[in-house]
């Protein structure tokens, strides 16, 4: 009888929530049929059966979450002996489960009503426990609903689907990613945990419990900020030729499609083809760290941090080196977008080599990020402002746009990071060499 | 197809098994002669004989017991209990000992017994004629209990009964005799211990079999109208009893409200709602609810009879109670 284990999905996945269980006890399975549903730190995958035979035994219910290797299931031919008892009860036994011991209602009286009577609930009390129908319970339990924050409007309080199913309505109506979305690589720009842990207690301080990705953002940021030795390189550019370039091409886009349908491109997806250019030219940037052995790419995947309402997530432009600035303004725009409505596959979330974080949008000046584990760098992009600038020895007023590139000094050093900087500098303010 | 009513059907059928099998015979009060109290066995007398077709004396213990020997020696009796009501007299045959031979004699007899006999009230027959005893035999292993709902499952349903080799008894019903339904033409046999979805729904599954079957359907009926969606399991088969049809059912609407003619205590309701418990627990909205008759001995006054019968109204006010305890909302 083959042991079905909680398999590794993704190279950092360590645990796995069971979310689904496609077949169940006595289903009949087939090499290669979907088993369950895994939601890894990532995203919810499938998981397929390796043996052919019968689902003779779940072991780990929904909604649980196991470390990788777990036994979760068990394989057999059918004929083993069922550990558990079978969903309906055998026609003739003695042994049917043993009714609760709660006081049954009474029905039947009195004699002349005709049915059975409502088996009212008790009224709901304070210290009465909280009423939950098995069904609500069971819906509760498969997406995470606290029972004690609902509100029953059942019979004496009673729980039931559709006060479950309004809270789950009303969390699926804020656009922050369900359990079953996938999680952001790393968000480069968290701030740190406050280092002062408030006691629960506290009545001036509410807790909020850490959802899936919350909690993996915070355990890759702080082992980026804890391992990688970082260090930054600043650098303000020169942004009237971009901008000016980027309202040509904009002018000419919208010229020649009309100005519905044109793509617009914007200052990030100059910087997207930009930086790619420039990889291709510093492979050693485009590296990461694997312990005993850097790891050098000979493809150039660009991620592109987009901020959500409740976390990050980093969407990849895969081979941005090859793709023209309008595909890749489409692609940024469509990511981002499925990225917000959290629908975006693992593949789309994976695979990075470098990653941009812009916070110009924002007003911010310059900042610095952290890096997005194991890539080797990281570029911080603050806001393009009208700034005081020496030319030829005259004061002059330009828009100054500030970079700043996070390197893993295991990978990288200073030089070969400047280097990369300013040949990232030369084709931003000269950008008509980004599209040649 | 042809269109007619169940009693015709069960005749057609009789009469059909008569002339397929020789071995095929007839016993019962008045079923020759006069042709049955309820005219099913008309015209068999003259067709196939005082052999086949026997008026028995009114001794329901003598003639049971007569048709388990036959049948232990190769005969396939068929039996008319005028009502289910008499067959109290010929319990201890039945139970004692149609139910037990093939298990006490390991298997070298089988008894080909079946048992046709109509329960039901609303006919002013007062307490003692006007009951709903099926649950007695359908508690005890060793019997099969059908319970046709509609001319075709009479059909397909005493086919199978007649061709089973272990004691059937064929629960018929006094309202139902005259209710018209498509019966297929040629060989029909039913799956004794199958229960039919005769309507497919989504909002909640009402449980039913024979006479309350055909209530259950009629509500399911006027209630879509409404934006309710009812889905009807026709049980067809009290032992065995097909548990997965029924929790599969609830497991998909959720709810669930049992129809039955019989008293609620200990009724055929209880073991429905305890089959959806074990085995749709965790799926089910609301408890399962029971219409039952009330537990009295049935009146013989109109109004009371009416009163102490389940009924499409009293079905329709705990369908709407359980939507309603689950905040429903159609």
């Amino acid at each position: 009888m083959p042991d079905v284990i909680m398999p590794r999905l993704s190279d950092t996945m360590e645990e796995g929530v069971l979310s689904r269980w496609v077949k169940h006890e006595g289903d009949p399975v087939g090499k290669g049929d979907v088993l369950a549903e895994i939601e890894t730190d990532k995203a919810v995958m499938e998981l397929e059966a390796y043996d052919a035979g019968v689902l003779t035994q779940v072991l780990v219910p929904e909604g649980a979450t196991v470390p990788i290797g777990t036994p979760i299931a068990v394989i057999g031919t059918g004929t083993d002996a069922r550990p558990t008892p079978p969903p309906t009860p055998p026609a003739a036994t003695a042994d049917s489960p043993p009714p609760a011991a709660d006081v049954p209602p009474t029905p039947g009286q009195p004699p002349a009503q005709p049915d059975a009577g409502r088996p009212d609930a008790p009224p709901a009390s304070p210290a009465a426990p909280l009423l939950t129908s098995p069904l609500a319970r069971s819906i509760a339990r498969e997406h995470g609903v606290d029972l004690s924050t609902v509100t029953g409007t059942g019979p004496g309080g009673r729980i039931v689907r559709a006060d479950i199913q309004a809270v789950i309505d009303r969390q699926e109506s804020m656009p922050r990613p369900s359990p079953a979305t996938p999680a952001p690589l790393t968000p480069p720009e968290v701030a740190r945990p406050a280092p002062t842990q408030p006691q629960p207690t506290d009545p001036d301080t509410q807790e909020v419990p850490l959802s899936r990705v919350r909690r993996l953002t915070a355990e890759r940021l702080a082992e980026s900020a804890q391992q990688a030795p970082h260090f930054y390189l600043t650098r303000a550019v020169n942004a009237d030729p971009l901008l000016a370039f980027r309202q040509q091409i904009n002018a000419d886009l919208s010229a020649h499609a009309g100005a519905d349908t044109a793509t617009k491109i914007s200052v990030t997806d100059l910087l997207i083809k930009a930086c790619a250019q420039a990889l291709t030219v510093h492979p050693e940037v485009n590296s990461s760290w694997a312990e005993t052995r850097l790891l050098r790419h000979r493809r150039v995947h660009i991620g592109v941090a987009v901020a959500l309402d409740d976390g990050l997530i980093v969407p990849v432009i895969h081979d941005a080196d090859t793709k023209s600035v309008t595909r890749i303004s489409r692609e940024t725009r469509d990511l981002a977008q499925r990225a917000r409505a959290g629908r975006l596959s693992l593949g789309e979330i994976t695979g990075g080599t470098f990653t941009i974080s812009n916070l110009g949008m924002y007003g911010i000046d310059q900042f610095t990020a952290v890096i997005n584990p194991p890539e080797a760098a990281i570029l911080a992009v603050g806001a393009a402002t009208p700034a005081p600038a020496v030319r030829d020895g005259q004061l002059v007023v330009r828009t100054t746009m500030t970079l700043t590139l996070s390197i893993d000094h295991r990978v990288l050093d200073g030089a070969t990071g400047a280097r990369f900087l300013a040949d990232l500098t030369a084709l931003l303010e000269h950008p008509l060499r980004i599209v040649l | 197809m042809a269109m007619m009513t169940y009693r015709q059907a069960l005749h057609d059928t009789l009469r059909a098994e008569l002339r397929r099998d020789d071995d095929v015979l007839l016993m019962g009060e008045e079923i020759g002669v006069f042709e049955g109290s309820y005219k099913i066995t008309a015209g068999l007398l003259s067709e196939f004989g005082a052999r086949r077709i026997r008026d028995t004396p009114i001794c329901e213990e003598g003639f049971v017991g007569a048709a388990i020997g036959a049948a232990m020696l190769g005969l396939r009796p068929v039996v008319e209990i005028m009502t289910i009501n008499f067959s109290l007299l010929a319990i201890d045959q039945i139970v004692n000992h149609a139910a037990k031979m093939r298990s006490m004699f390991g298997g070298q007899v089988s008894v080909p017994l079946v048992i046709r006999t109509p329960g039901g009230g609303g006919q002013q027959l007062a307490a003692t004629h006007s009951q709903n005893l099926e649950v007695w035999y359908a508690h005890v292993p060793g019997l099969k209990v059908v319970a046709p709902s509609t001319p075709a499952d009479a059909k397909g349903l005493l086919t199978a009964a007649i061709r089973d080799d272990d004691p059937v008894i064929v629960l018929e019903n006094l309202a139902l005799y005259n209710t018209k339904g498509e019966v297929p033409e040629g060989e029909h046999i039913a799956d004794i211990g199958t229960a039919a979805v005769t309507r497919t729904g989504h909002d909640i599954t009402v449980v039913a079999y024979s006479r309350a079957a055909v209530v259950a359907q009629d509500v399911a009926r006027r209630l879509a109208e409404e934006g309710i969606s009812v889905e009807v399991v026709d049980l067809r088969s009290l032992r065995p009893l097909d548990r997965d049809t029924i929790c599969a059912s609830v497991r998909k609407t959720t709810r669930a409200v049992v129809l039955e003619d019989d008293w609620l205590s200990y009724g055929i309701g209880a073991e429905i709602a305890a089959t959806i418990a074990e085995g749709a627990f965790d799926r089910l909205d609301a408890p399962v609810r029971r219409v039952a008759a009330a537990e009295v001995p049935l009146p013989y006054a109109k109004p009371l009879e009416v009163a102490a019968l389940p009924d499409a109204a009293g079905l329709t006010r705990v369908i709407r109670e359980t939507l309603d305890a689950t905040g429903f909302a159609g």
